[in-house]
């Protein structure tokens, strides 16, 4: 009797979650690769999030250690709040990309390198004297060891592209072999590729054929004796996209310029990590909207002035660096009380900083970056998906009350990106707008009683032709006054007029226990490692609640009773305790600050320690 | 066939109830009252002029103006002024603005402006100083110049605006002066029909600061031997009596005494439609040389440079006219989407 022998069945593990980063230099092609698989992920069902991290050079010479750019993704079939603190798997282009990721891999997570950028030169640009490849350095993790230029060389012989070329594609094969590991289809990549080069097939060809060849790979070599899927997660029914947060905050406004029914003006400085929001504009003509490169920060946010005065839903976008710039301007606005939004998308400071990294440092100037007494409306996105909310609210606030608004979001949610069930266009909040065109005792300062919003008397109305100025002007009529308790009226009402809008925005509910041991009180992108580990240490049974506040001026009219309810404020912010001053100086309040300042998202397991430190 | 009724005004229907405080005996008065007759002449509804002005003595403007105005801050006018523009192109929108926020604080985006083609008329009261401020010399004081920042004289070469117009691709560029009421009138309704960019130097005296800062142009006796007028296809000819004449040689002007069988027909004939820069800023440089007189009237007007507002809007037409009106509910569903449904 005799038994045929065959290799053990390989297996198919299900797990629940995962994170893959694929880093590399910035010319390998990293945030393609990451963006394609997260589109994979996406369709499948699986909720994510992203982390896109690149340098600030475009081009950093070649192989070196500030060149290396990454793409992190954490997929999973049930809520995703953080792009994961830990990496389970990790592939790393050059030694540089490896020795600048390794630290974040999980002990046994798997490590997948390209054996053909090991050479003496290659570390030596990595500033390594051995190769980590050969020195057990790696001995912790499951370490796979591809020819991958070597090997797309192979796959693309036959395509007549020269060396460079074929090399250009050898990230695809990287991105096959995941899409094996993690049994994901192609097809959507395949779709993305013949639309991206379609003018272009010889390239369809060879990407298309490098991801195979990489899947195939996996298939045949038995590298991988294992296998992942990840199930669909359970999401509320919809319909869904990816979205990142400089795309939502795009949509958002032209969504708010839909509803409100004024066309859409933004004036902009191209500034990292903002720039997006102006491409995806300037895209937008079939909706009429108006984009104007300016010459500086200074005239895309005084044409925006210009604009609302003409009467357009007018914006400006920029980040740090160009909120200083424009202070005198959103002065202006504050004072001649027009509509305008200012979206700040933060990054690491001061000065230049860290124009790639993320940071949340510019709540302060966002609420007192101006000379004199100039409240302003402030509010803050939480994720990606949440900027479109946020863009719709800014817009409507800003109508309402005539008065500019900034909105904060920062690099972190401007580029990172997540799905997001896409709103029924009919479900959309309207937004009024009404112009004044009767001249009939009309005064350029008269206000409305409830909101002490004045009227918007657009240029080219007959019979309201009046003046408007940074110079103080008297209530109701506008004129310029220097008479001293007018002054103070005026600044009395500009300030009551921001302080009104608390009344039209909801009272804050804590997520997790409504009163307890600890509050988080938090504001922008630290949402979601926050949400992760509320749910981490509630599930071991401590009384903790998380307030998140979308409204920074005004806050919440019932904050100050909700802090009451817990015996611990916890504030953990991407600065040096900017919210914490706020909420000590207005509810005398003692604010624990937890401070990370590092240009890089806070993780979920450094939430959790606080807590567990603040509550043992 | 109906016709329009063009609205009939009066240069009072341009003043408004505010006072005026510009100190008396400023240049500005007499341009305010030039405006206000020509802006009642031009047979456009009040309603849809629009003076912009930055800050300074000429930036109190638009409260003088019963049309809408709006006063921004140091040197923005003409960034406020393009997105008033872009956004409704049919105003006729104004700039006010003086030596120091146009040509210093504002440099930046007079220049650009200038380049878009913006459909602006920009009014650039020039006195030579920093009124507002109480006399600090501006970018256009004379090099050595003593003011209250410069006891020992200015270091600081100054701009010549004109120039710096001309070399900005500006496709209209004049000049006037506060006190020659007429040739200022006609100068602004030549303004008032430009399309594009408009750039207009107005010499204007300040008496407080600078009294005199054009005395040499304006002295009844000084003017026709320093002032050259120029009008289109008329031959530059100047002088108390007319006897003198500019006159290209080679590839420079020269000042050419008239008579001696030097006739009007050797002269240059003014082209302000001229389509290279060089020639307008041979023009624009007399004044810095000696025995050269100074240019006043259109130096530039260039007619067929599309206007930048026109581009915008007709671009937004054609994507319209080729994708048709943007569908929201289309565009939020570009890309990958997927349908989770109920469980």
């Amino acid at each position: 009797m005799s038994t045929t022998i065959e290799a053990p069945k390989r297996k198919r593990e299900v797990i629940d979650q995962a994170v893959i980063r694929f880093c590399g230099d910035s010319g390998d092609g990293m945030q393609i690769t990451g963006s394609q698989f997260t589109n994979t992920v996406a369709l499948y069902g699986n909720d994510l999030a992203t982390f896109p991290d690149y340098p600030a050079e475009i081009r950093a010479p070649a192989g070196t250690l500030p060149g290396v750019s990454g793409f992190q993704v954490h997929f999973s079939s049930s809520d995703v709040y953080t792009p994961g603190d830990a990496v389970d798997a990790l592939v790393a282009m050059n030694p540089a990309a490896l020795a600048v990721n390794l630290a974040d891999l999980k002990k046994n997570g798997i490590l997948i390198v390209n054996l053909d950028n090991f050479k003496e030169t290659d570390l030596r640009k990595a500033q390594l004297k051995v190769s980590p490849l050969e020195d057990h350095s790696l001995d912790a993790y499951r370490l796979f060891t591809v020819e991958l230029t070597r090997l797309t060389r192979a796959a693309l012989k036959d395509l007549g592209l020269d060396a460079k070329s074929m090399d250009r594609c050898k990230n695809f094969f990287a991105l096959g072999m995941c899409y094996w590991l993690y049994n994901r289809p192609m097809d959507s990549t395949t779709r993305w590729l013949e639309d991206k080069f379609k003018k272009t097939p010889q390239l369809v060809q060879a990407n298309k054929l490098a991801m195979q060849a990489g899947y195939s790979y996996c298939e045949a070599t038995e590298a991988f004796q294992v296998s992942y899927e990840i199930p669909p997660a359970k999401l509320a029914p919809g319909v869904y996209r990816n979205i990142s947060g400089n795309t939502a905050l795009a949509m958002g406004f032209v969504a708010a310029s839909n509803k409100a029914g004024i066309p859409l003006f933004l004036g902009s400085y191209p500034i990292t990590p903002a720039s997006d929001i102006l491409h995806e504009l300037s895209g937008y003509k079939d909706f009429g909207v108006m984009t104007f490169q300016a010459e500086d920060e200074i005239a895309a946010v005084t044409s925006a002035i210009g604009a609302s005065y003409a009467g357009a839903l007018a914006i400006t976008t920029t980040s740090g660096p160009g909120m200083a710039l424009k202070t005198e301007a959103i002065g202006l606005a504050i004072a001649v009380e027009l509509p305008l939004v200012i979206c700040d998308i933060q990054r690491g400071g001061p000065s230049t900083g860290l124009p790639t990294k993320t940071e949340q440092a510019d709540l302060l100037q966002a609420m007192f970056g101006r000379n004199s007494e100039a409240p302003i409306p402030v509010i803050a996105a939480s994720s990606p998906g949440d900027c479109f909310w946020v863009a719709l609210e800014a817009s409507r606030i800003a109508l309402k009350y005539m008065v500019p608004v900034i909105v904060l979001s920062d690099g972190y949610l401007a580029n990172g990106a997540e799905p997001w069930r896409i709103p029924n266009v009919e479900d959309l909040p309207e937004i009024p707008v009404l112009f004044e065109t009767n001249p009939e005792d009309f005064h350029p300062y008269r206000r409305n009683s409830e909101t002490l919003a004045r009227p918007w008397a657009i240029p080219g109305t007959p019979g309201l032709e009046h003046r408007l100025g940074g110079l103080e002007k008297q209530d109701v009529t506008g004129n310029i006054s220097y008479d001293p308790i007018n002054h103070e009226h005026m600044v009395r009402t500009r300030a009551a007029k921001v302080e009104a809008i608390a009344q039209d925005i909801p009272d804050v509910v804590p997520e997790g226990d409504p009163s307890g041991d600890l509050l988080i009180v938090a504001w922008g992108s630290t949402h979601g490692p926050i949400t992760a580990a509320l749910h981490a240490e509630r599930g071991k049974g401590r009384r903790i609640g998380h307030v998140h506040l979308r409204h920074l001026n005004p806050l919440p009219r019932n904050l100050g009773e909700v802090i009451q309810r817990y015996k611990k404020v916890l504030v953990p912010e991407m600065n040096m305790g900017q919210l914490s001053m706020i909420l000590r100086a207005k509810y005398l309040v003692d604010a624990i600050g937890y401070n990370k300042i590092q240009g890089k998202p806070f993780k979920q397991s450094e939430i959790e320690d606080k807590i567990q430190e603040l509550l043992s | 066939m109906t016709t329009a009724t063009l609205p009939v005004y009066t240069r009072k229907d341009f003043q408004t109830d505010q006072e005026v405080r510009w100190c008396p005996g400023c240049g500005d008065y007499a341009i305010l009252s030039a405006v206000q007759s020509v802006f009642a002449d031009l047979g456009i509804p009040r309603e849809k002029f629009v003076i912009v002005s930055g800050i300074g003595c000429s930036s109190r403007f638009p409260y003088y103006m019963n049309t809408y105005g709006f006063h921004t801050i140091h040197g923005r006018a003409p960034a406020v002024a393009t997105g008033i523009k872009i956004t409704r192109p049919d105003l006729d929108v104004w700039v006010v603005t003086g030596d120091g926020d146009s040509l210093s604080i504002g440099g930046n985006h007079t220049i650009h402006m200038l380049r878009r083609n913006v459909g602006l008329k920009v009014l650039m009261f020039n006195n030579r100083i920093y009124g507002l401020t109480k006399g600090q010399y501006s970018p256009t004081s004379e090099i050595g110049k003593k003011t209250k920042s410069t006891p020992f004289g200015t270091t600081d070469r100054p701009f010549n605006p004109i120039s710096l117009a001309i070399g900005s691709e500006a496709t209209f560029v004049a000049r006037s002066v506060d006190v020659f009421q007429q040739h200022l009138k006609d100068t602004l309704k030549k303004t008032a029909a430009h399309k594009g960019a408009a750039y207009v130097e107005i010499l204007q005296n300040c008496n407080i600061f600078n009294d005199g800062a054009w005395e040499d142009l304006t002295e009844k006796d000084a003017r026709s031997e320093h002032i050259v007028q120029l009008e289109h296809g008329k031959p530059l000819i100047f002088g108390k009596n007319r006897d003198k004449g500019i006159r290209m040689n080679g590839f420079d002007l020269e000042v050419v005494q008239l008579g001696d069988g030097v006739t009007e027909k050797d002269l240059l004939v003014h082209d302000e439609k001229h389509p290279r820069a060089a020639y307008a800023f041979l023009l624009a440089h007399m004044e810095q040389r000696p025995g050269f007189p100074t240019p006043i009237g259109v130096l530039r007007a260039w007619d067929n440079v599309p206007r930048y507002e026109d581009l915008i809007a007709d671009q937004i037409r054609d994507v319209q006219a080729k994708r048709g009106k943007g569908d929201l509910s289309k565009l939020l569903r570009t890309g990958d989407t997927w349908e989770v449904r109920a469980q």
